[in-house]
This record gives C-alpha cells, sequence and structure tokens, in this order.
C-alpha cells in the first residue's frame, strides 16, 4: 500500500512538472527559444494567488483565475518587452535575456514580497480514503491530476483542431511559408507566451498547495526540472512533455522513498541523462534534420 | 490595366545589393515569367514583391495600392499568393490542413467549403490524400499541395517561384498545364522559372534578370528567338 501512495505522490508532482513543462515545450515549439523565466513565472503565479486569498479574502477558486489572469497578462508583456526585439537575434542573446528576466522577476518578488516565506493555504482541503484507511488521498492531489488530464485534453484538442492551434503548428514548422498565408506570427507567438503562463500560474497554485512554502525562489528549481521533463519526453512535443512530467515526478518519489532524499535529484538527472544518450530527441520527440 | 506595378526596387542583404533597380509590370489576366540564372535575384524579389523581405528603395504596387512597407501576413488580404520556392508545405500537416491553412484570412465557412471543392477538382490527388502527412506526399504532389493551398486564399494574383524544380518532366508537363488552367480563370500569374523554355512557352511576357537587374524584356515569343537567350537561357 505504501508503493502505491508513493506512486500517487509521484503522478501529482508529476502532473505540476507536467503543466509547467507544457509552457516550456509550447514556447520552444512556435518561438525556438527556451524560455527559462518561466519558472520564475509560476512563483508569481503563487503569490497573486496568496495575496488573493490573504489579503484580499477571495475564494480560493477566484485566486486561481486571478492568477492566470495576471500571468498570462506577464507572459505577453515579457515576450513584447524582452523577447520580441531579438527576433532576429542569435539563440545565445535570447538565452540570456531569459535568465536576465528570471533574475528580474525573482528580484522584483523579493522586493514587493520580502524574503520571509509565506505559508500558502492549499487550494483544496480534506482527503478521502481508501482501503479501509491504508491509503489516503489528498484533495490537492485529485485536484492536481485532475486539472493535468483536463489540460492535457483541452491543448490537445486546441492544437488539433481549431484554426489557432493549426495555425500555431504551421508557424512553428516554418514561420515564412506560414506568413505567405496570412498568419500573423507575432500574434501567434503571442498567444503562445498567454497559454503557457497561464498554464505556469495553475501549476504555481497546484504545486504551493502540495508544498506550502511560498519564497521569491519557489518556482526556480520545479522550473528546472519542468525544463528537463520537457527535454526528456522530446522538446516541442505536448504529449512528450505531459509524459516526461509525470515520469520525471514518479522517478523522483521513488528515489526519496527507496534509495535517498539527498539523491533524489542526481537519481532524476541520471535517468535524464541516460535517456538522451540512447534517444537524443527525447521520449517522443520527432527527429528533425538541419535544413540547409 | 496594371495588375502589379514594380518599381526602382534595391534590395540588400545586409552589404550585397541584391536587387538593382528592378522595374516591372504584370497586367491583368497575364501569365508573366521571370526568367534568369541561379543567384540572379529571382525569388528575392518575389520576397520583396509579397513582404517576406523589406525593399530598401522602390515601391510595389497591386492594383494601385502601395504595398511596399506592408507587413507580409497582410499582403494576403489584398489578393496576392505566393507559392514558394521548394514547396515549402507544412509537413506534419495533413494535406486538409494545408489547404485550410491556405485559406487563414478568410472566415465565411460555406465560402471555404467551397473553394476545397474547387482544388480537389483540379487536384484529384489531394482529394484522395487529404488525410495524409503532406511530408509524406511526393514532390509532385507537394507541388500540387502548395498551388492548392495559395488558391485557397481565392487570389487574384498568384505568384509562383520554381515550380519544375526537382519535378520528373511529366509532372513538370502536368503542374504548367494545371499554371495555364489556373490562368484561365482569371488569375493574373507572375512566374519564376529557370527552365526558360517551358515558361517562355506558357507566357505572355518575360522579364530576363541578370545579377540583379533587369537586362531584358518583352513578348514571349519574341524572347524565345532571341539569340542571346537562346544562347544563355535555352541551351540551344
Amino acid at each position: 500500500m505504501t508503493f502505491l501512495s508513493y506512486l500517487i505522490s509521484g503522478i501529482s508532482l508529476g502532473s505540476v512538472y507536467a503543466i509547467i513543462a507544457l509552457g516550456y515545450t509550447m514556447v520552444y515549439g512556435i518561438a525556438k527559444m527556451l524560455n527559462f523565466a518561466h519558472g520564475d513565472v509560476i512563483m508569481v503565479g503563487a503569490y497573486i494567488s496568496f495575496c488573493a486569498t490573504s489579503y484580499l479574502g477571495l475564494s480560493p477558486l477566484v485566486s486561481v483565475v486571478l492568477a492566470i489572469l495576471v500571468c498570462t497578462v506577464l507572459g505577453i508583456v515579457i515576450e513584447r518587452l524582452a523577447y520580441k526585439p531579438l527576433r532576429q537575434a542569435p539563440a545565445l542573446a535570447v538565452l540570456i535575456t531569459a535568465i536576465g528576466v528570471s533574475y528580474f522577476l525573482q528580484n522584483a518578488a523579493l522586493l514587493i514580497w520580502k524574503s520571509d516565506p509565506k505559508t500558502f493555504s492549499a487550494v483544496a482541503g480534506g482527503s478521502i480514503k481508501l482501503f479501509g484507511g491504508e491509503l489516503t488521498i489528498s484533495a490537492v492531489t485529485i485536484v492536481t491530476v485532475v486539472s493535468c488530464i483536463v489540460i492535457m485534453v483541452g491543448l490537445t484538442l486546441f492544437t488539433g483542431h481549431t484554426k489557432m492551434g493549426t495555425a500555431m503548428r504551421a508557424v512553428s514548422e516554418d514561420k515564412g511559408a506560414a506568413q505567405l498565408m496570412g498568419i500573423n506570427v507575432n500574434t501567434t507567438i503571442s498567444v503562445t507566451f498567454a497559454i503557457g503562463s497561464g498554464l505556469a500560474a495553475i501549476a504555481g497554485v497546484l504545486l504551493c498547495s502540495a508544498y506550502p512554502t511560498l519564497m521569491p525562489t519557489t518556482g526556480s528549481m520545479p522550473g528546472i526540472k519542468a525544463f528537463t521533463a520537457a527535454v526528456f519526453g522530446g522538446i516541442g512535443s505536448i504529449p512528450g512533455a505531459m509524459l516526461g512530467g509525470i515520469l520525471l515526478g514518479v522517478i523522483e518519489i521513488f528515489s526519496k522513498a527507496y534509495i535517498s532524499t539527498q539523491l533524489s535529484d542526481a537519481i532524476v538527472f541520471a535517468v535524464l541523462i541516460v535517456v538522451l544518450l540512447v534517444k537524443p530527441d527525447g521520449l517522443l520527440g520527432k527527429h528533425v534534420s538541419e535544413k540547409v | 490595366m496594371a495588375m502589379l506595378t514594380v518599381k526602382d526596387l534595391n534590395v540588400y542583404y545586409g552589404m550585397i545589393h541584391a536587387l538593382k533597380d528592378v522595374s516591372f509590370e504584370v497586367n491583368q489576366g497575364e501569365i508573366v515569367a521571370l526568367i534568369g540564372a541561379n543567384g540572379a535575384g529571382k525569388t528575392t524579389t518575389l520576397h520583396t514583391v509579397s513582404g517576406l523581405l523589406a525593399a530598401k528603395s522602390g515601391s510595389v504596387e497591386l492594383e494601385g495600392k502601395n504595398i511596399t512597407h506592408m507587413p507580409g501576413h497582410q499582403i494576403v488580404r489584398q489578393g496576392m499568393a505566393h507559392v514558394p520556392e521548394g514547396r515549402r508545405v507544412f509537413a506534419g500537416l495533413t494535406v486538409y490542413e494545408n489547404l485550410k491553412m491556405g485559406a487563414y484570412t478568410r472566415s465565411d465557412k460555406q465560402e471555404i467549403a467551397d473553394e476545397l471543392e474547387r482544388v480537389y477538382s483540379s487536384f484529384p490527388r489531394l482529394k484522395e490524400r487529404s488525410r495524409q502527412l503532406a511530408g509524406t506526399l511526393s514532390g509532385g504532389e507537394q507541388q500540387m499541395l502548395a498551388m492548392g493551398r495559395a488558391l485557397m486564399a481565392h487570389p487574384r494574383i498568384l505568384l509562383m517561384d520554381e515550380p519544375s524544380m526537382g519535378l520528373s518532366p511529366l509532372f513538370v508537363g502536368e503542374i504548367f498545364k494545371i499554371i495555364e488552367q489556373v490562368n484561365k480563370q482569371g488569375v493574373t500569374i507572375l512566374l519564376v522559372e529557370q527552365n526558360a523554355k517551358k515558361a517562355l512557352s506558357i507566357a505572355n511576357r518575360a522579364y530576363v534578370l541578370e545579377t540583379g537587374r533587369i537586362v531584358k524584356s518583352g513578348d514571349a515569343k519574341v524572347l524565345m528567338n532571341d539569340e542571346d537567350i537562346k544562347k544563355a537561357y535555352l541551351g540551344e
């Protein structure tokens, strides 16, 4: 029974990674850049939700909606101000800018919310007991896994069956040809950042509901792990981000439970290295040959 | 009446002066060919006309409207579609999705459905393969898809860049037949081709580009018998 409970914790943590990884992978797919500030958007989302419930007395659900709105706008603004001027710049310049944005967000949070950790109250309380009380599943876990499934299905339908979603796939393949179809590439990139950042807000709230300490650096480690998950699954692939996230969460929890708490991160990254040695494009990544 | 008027176009790639005072006209209902060797500036000209590249100076007018500095994605809405060199179909999208993307600027569902039927009747092979990923099509089929996709925008003028490139002679014949058909349906065509013989055989008029400059122009039949052109481009 403990095995099952570890598995459930792993899937739950993995679901949070998966939701974050979706943001990384979608932005990479469309804009061909690694948005290292993505993890810090999670932290902003969590703080917004925290302030809305603690200071404004709003209900958890309203606070989540507010966090999504703020992060969506934040994502669009970051893209417009920091990344759009660098559309033609070398990849390295964009990468450095992304790291800069990450530090900017962390330090802005430090100024606004100070360095003392806030205790985040979970958006959902209670738990259910199964097998005569042997297995306890918290409401947060259920909400997390369900959110992850809903997001996955929603995004798959959006990219597969809507005009905007198809246009996004077209832009990710060939910006020039997409432009010749009349697709506004800048709008598509903005929409991608908006979706990714909105998801980051959800991830922030879910993460802090499970691990309730909120600090300006809260987003950075999950951000890096989710990035790893996206690479693990095959960057640019939506199902890949999902699979990578969940596997990463499960491996992390199992390593903590059965091997060593201290070594768990090392084990996670060792698995990543092995996977990339065997499958350099990630588990579900498509092999794209460079055009000449 | 001039459908497309290009005046004194100058385009640079960094320090390289790629187009030098290029001027030409395409009249309503014509097929105009732009011929020239590799690197003469044919593709650059098309890219500048359809807004993928910015001109340093000069102007592009479509039906009297200045579109020189219009963003590329808005030019389609003005009635111009572009079939790019190398086809550039969206390989990971199905044939059907590619065609839908061609109609991206249109919103009337019935009109799009009718247009799709027209494209399918011109290219029956695309209909057979509508659920297939575009990347799995042969080169000739991809060229058909690229044309069909451009026609989905219901353009009044179609720019075509090297439609014969990499195709078997059989497919080249078929593609050129379709270009003539499309033109008969009232679409003006600006055709860029290395296969000068083929291009001149269907064009009304032609311009010859050499290292970024237009060096000759005139009636296609006359150019076909021009001694210099025969020697340089027709291999006779």
